[in-house]
C-alpha cells in the first residue's frame, strides 16, 4: 500500500498519454465543432447564446442533395469495391502464391504519393489531349470525347483511391479461414462453390464489413474527387462544409454541417455493426 | 483391380513424393470391410499424407487406391465416398451444432425435418444433449466438439471414416475415455475406421489391425498382439514403449553373444539368415530372481531408481554400462532398497531377437 493513498494505478499511468492524446486531440477539436454549430450564423466566437438556427437553415435549404450525394457515391464505391477487391484478395491469399508479395507492393506502393497528386495523373492521363487521347489520336487518327468532368469518373476516383482500405482488411479477413475447415466442407460432398457459400464467405465476413466500414466512412468524406476529376459536376457534402467555412465565412453553418454528417455517418455505422456481429463471426462467443 | 473378398480399400504402390522426396513410399495394404485400422509411426513418417491420400486430398504420385474394385485416384474428395475427421476437427464456427451435423445432408438436398430428425439420432448415439442442437460450437466443451465432428462425418454416411490424430489435442483422461467411445461407436455403426496416430498406446487399445509407419513405408501389418509380441525391427519394438534392447550375435541354435552382457546367452529361435540383431525383452518379462537359476538368463546390477506408472512401478537396474528396465504390478512391488545389488532375469522364450532395419 502507498503511503500517499491517492496514487493512480500502473495501468491507469500507463493510459495516461493516450487519454491526454484522446481529450486534446479529439475531444476538444469535436466539442469546438458543436459548440460552433449552436453559434448564431456568421459568427466567430463560442460566447454567443446558443441557437439551432444553423440545423434549421440546412433543413430549409438544398443541401440535403450534396448530402444524398455523398452517401449514394460512397455506398456505390463500396458496392464496386467488393466486387474488385473480393477475388484480388482471394488471389493474394489462396491462388498467387509467391507473387502475393509482388502484387501487394504494386497496390502498397501507390500510397506513397499523396492522394491528389495521383488524381491528377488521372487527370492528365484522360483529359483531352492528355496521355490515352493524344496517344489515340496521333496513332489512330481516332477523338473521343473525354470522359473526364462525368459523374462516372467520380465514382472512378473514388474506388481508386480506396481501394486499398477495402483490400487489405478483406485479404486478412480471407486468410483467417482455416485451411482444415475448407477441407472438411470439401470433404463433406460441398462443390467449390458451396464450400465458398457456406463456409469462406461467411467465415471472411469481418474482414469484408471492417473493409466496408472504413470505405464507406473515408468515400462520405471525400471530396478531391469530385473536384479534381469530377470538375464540381457533382457537389458533396464535404465540399458544402468546405464553402461554409472558407468562401462564405459561416464557420457556425460549416459545423452545423459536419456534426450532421458525423451523427449520420455515425448512426449507418452503429447499425451496421449491429447487425454484424464481429465476435460471433470470429467465433469468439 | 479387383481386391480380394472382404477388402474395402486395397493399396497397391501408393507413392507420393514432394520436390523429388517421397513422403510416402509405394505402400501396399488391404483394409478389411468393417475394420479399426490404425496407421501409427511418428511424426514426419508420412501417415497424414497417406491418410490425405485416401480421402481425396492429396494426388497421389504413383500407385493405386482401390475402393470396392473401383480406381478412385482421381476421384476428387467431395465425391468419395469416405469422410475425414481432422486433427483440429475444423469444425464450422460459425453454425450451431445441428448444422455442423446436418452439413453434408444440407448439400444433398435433404429437407430440414428429415436432417434434423437424423442430426438428433446422432447426437443421441454420441450421447451429446439433445439440447445442444442449436448451441455455438464454440461454447462447448472439447471432448463434445469432437463428438460433434464424429457426428458430422457419420451423417455423410461414409463408407469408410478416416481420423487424423483427432484425440491429440486433448487431455490424457478425456483421450482414454474417447479411445473407447470411439472403439464402441465402430462397433455400433459397423463402419470400417482408418486411424492415424503417433501413439502406439492408442492404436493398441483401439484397433483390430495396426500399421506401423516409417520413412514414408509400412514396417509391419498385424494385430495390436502380433505387433507387441512379436516386432519384426527394432524400430517396431522401440516404438512400442519402454523395451531392454541390445545388440547381439547369433552364434548358434538358441545361442546368442553380446557385446554388452557378459557370457553366452540363451535366445529363442531365430529365422534362418538372421546372424546379427538386436535382443528385445520388454520391462514384464525381467524379473528379480532370488538365485540366478531361477532364469534362462541372469545379470547381477544394482537398483537405480523406481518409478511410479500407476497400476505398475517401472525399476532401472544397472549393470555396468547398461540400464536394465523392469516393470511390476504394484502389488508384486519389489520389496528391497534402491542400491542393493540384485539377480534380474529372464527367459529366453519370452525375448525376441529382430534385425535392425
Amino acid at each position: 500500500m502507498s503511503a500517499s493513498g491517492f496514487r493512480i494505478s500502473a495501468g491507469g499511468r500507463s493510459a495516461l498519454p493516450v487519454l491526454a492524446l484522446l481529450l486534446i486531440g479529439f475531444a476538444v477539436p469535436l466539442a469546438t465543432v458543436i459548440g460552433f454549430s449552436l453559434m448564431p450564423a456568421r459568427t466567430f466566437g463560442l460566447s454567443h447564446p446558443p441557437t439551432f438556427e444553423n440545423y434549421i437553415s440546412i433543413y430549409e435549404s438544398t443541401t440535403y442533395i450534396s448530402l444524398l450525394w455523398s452517401l449514394g457515391l460512397a455506398a456505390a464505391t463500396v458496392v464496386i469495391l467488393i466486387l474488385i477487391s473480393y477475388p484480388v484478395a482471394y488471389g493474394l491469399v489462396r491462388v498467387f502464391g509467391r507473387w502475393s508479395t509482388l502484387i501487394t507492393l504494386l497496390f502498397v506502393i501507390p500510397l506513397f504519393v499523396s492522394e491528389n497528386v495521383r488524381l491528377y495523373g488521372w487527370l492528365l492521363f484522360f483529359i483531352k489531349n492528355g496521355v490515352l487521347l493524344g496517344t489515340l489520336k496521333s496513332l489512330f487518327g481516332v477523338e473521343w470525347d473525354s470522359i473526364l468532368f462525368t459523374k462516372g469518373i467520380v465514382l472512378f476516383g473514388m474506388v481508386y483511391v480506396h481501394i486499398p482500405y477495402m483490400l487489405f482488411p478483406l485479404t486478412l479477413g480471407i486468410s483467417m479461414v482455416p485451411e482444415e475447415t475448407r477441407e472438411a466442407a470439401f470433404d463433406l460432398g460441398a462443390s467449390r462453390w458451396q464450400v465458398f457459400r457456406e463456409v469462406e464467405l461467411p467465415l471472411s465476413l469481418p474482414g469484408l464489413i471492417i473493409g466496408c466500414l472504413l470505405t464507406f466512412v473515408l468515400a462520405v468524406g471525400a471530396i478531391a474527387e469530385s473536384k479534381v476529376l469530377g470538375g464540381q459536376v457533382v457537389i458533396p457534402i464535404a465540399h458544402d462544409i468546405e464553402i461554409a467555412f472558407t468562401y462564405a465565412q459561416n464557420w457556425p453553418l460549416g459545423a452545423a454541417l459536419s456534426v450532421l454528417l458525423m451523427l449520420i455517418v455515425g448512426v449507418l455505422v452503429l447499425l451496421a455493426l449491429r447487425r454484424f456481429d464481429l465476435d460471433r463471426f470470429l467465433g469468439r462467443r | 483391380m479387383v481386391g480380394r473378398d472382404g477388402v474395402i480399400l486395397f493399396l497397391k504402390g501408393l507413392t507420393k513424393t514432394f520436390a523429388g522426396r517421397p513422403a510416402v513410399d509405394a505402400v501396399d495394404l488391404e483394409i478389411l470391410e468393417g475394420e479399426l485400422f490404425t496407421i501409427v509411426g511418428p511424426s514426419g513418417s508420412g501417415k497424414t499424407t497417406l491418410l490425405r491420400m485416401l480421402a481425396g486430398m492429396e494426388t497421389p504420385t504413383a500407385g493405386d487406391i482401390v475402393l470396392r474394385g473401383e480406381r478412385i485416384n482421381d476421384i476428387p474428395a467431395n465425391r468419395r465416398p469416405t469422410c475425414m475427421v481432422f486433427q483440429s476437427l475444423a469444425l464450422f464456427p460459425h453454425k450451431e451444432v445441428g448444422a455442423n451435423i446436418e452439413f453434408s445432408m444440407k448439400i444433398r438436398g435433404i429437407d430440414a425435418a428429415t436432417r434434423k430428425r437424423r442430426a438428433l439420432e446422432l447426437m443421441k448415439l454420441l450421447r451429446l444433449p439433445e439440447a445442444y442442437y442449436g448451441r455455438a460450437v464454440t461454447r462447448i466443451s472439447g471432448g463434445e466438439r469432437q463428438r460433434v465432428a464424429l457426428a458430422r462425418a457419420l451423417a455423410y454416411e461414409p463408407e469408410i471414416l478416416f481420423f487424423d490424430e483427432p484425440l491429440s489435442a486433448l487431455d490424457y483422461k478425456l483421450r482414454k475415455t474417447l479411445e473407447k467411445e470411439l472403439k464402441d461407436i465402430h462397433r455400433e455403426t459397423g463402419k470400417t475406421f482408418v486411424y492415424i496416430t503417433h501413439s502406439l498406446e492408442e492404436a493398441m487399445v483401439m484397433s483390430d489391425r495396426i500399421g506401423v509407419m516409417r520413412d514414408g513405408k509400412l514396417v509391419q501389418i498385424g494385430t495390436p498382439q502380433e505387433i507387441y509380441v512379436a516386432p519384426n525391427s527394432k524400430f517396431v519394438s522401440e516404438f512400442i514403449g519402454d523395451v531392454n534392447i541390445f545388440p547381439v550375435r547369433v552364434t548358434g541354435p538358441g545361442k546368442l553373444v553380446s557385446g554388452e552382457v557378459p557370457g553366452e546367452i540363451a535366445g529363442p529361435p531365430v529365422s534362418d539368415g538372421l546372424h546379427e540383431g538386436y535382443l528385445v525383452v520388454r520391462p514384464e518379462f525381467l524379473r528379480f530372481l532370488a538365485k540366478p537359476e531361477d532364469a534362462d538368463n541372469h545379470v547381477v546390477g544394482r537398483v537405480y531408481n523406481e518409478y511410479a506408472l500407476g497400476s505398475r512401478i517401472q525399476y532401472h537396474v544397472r549393470a555396468g554400462e547398461l540400464t536394465f528396465v523392469l516393470e511390476k504390478l504394484r502389488h508384486e512391488a519389489f520389496e528391497g532398497s534402491l542400491d542393493q545389488e540384485v539377480t534380474i532375469g529372464w527367459d529366453a522364450a519370452n525375448s525376441i531377437v529382430v534385425p535392425d532395419r
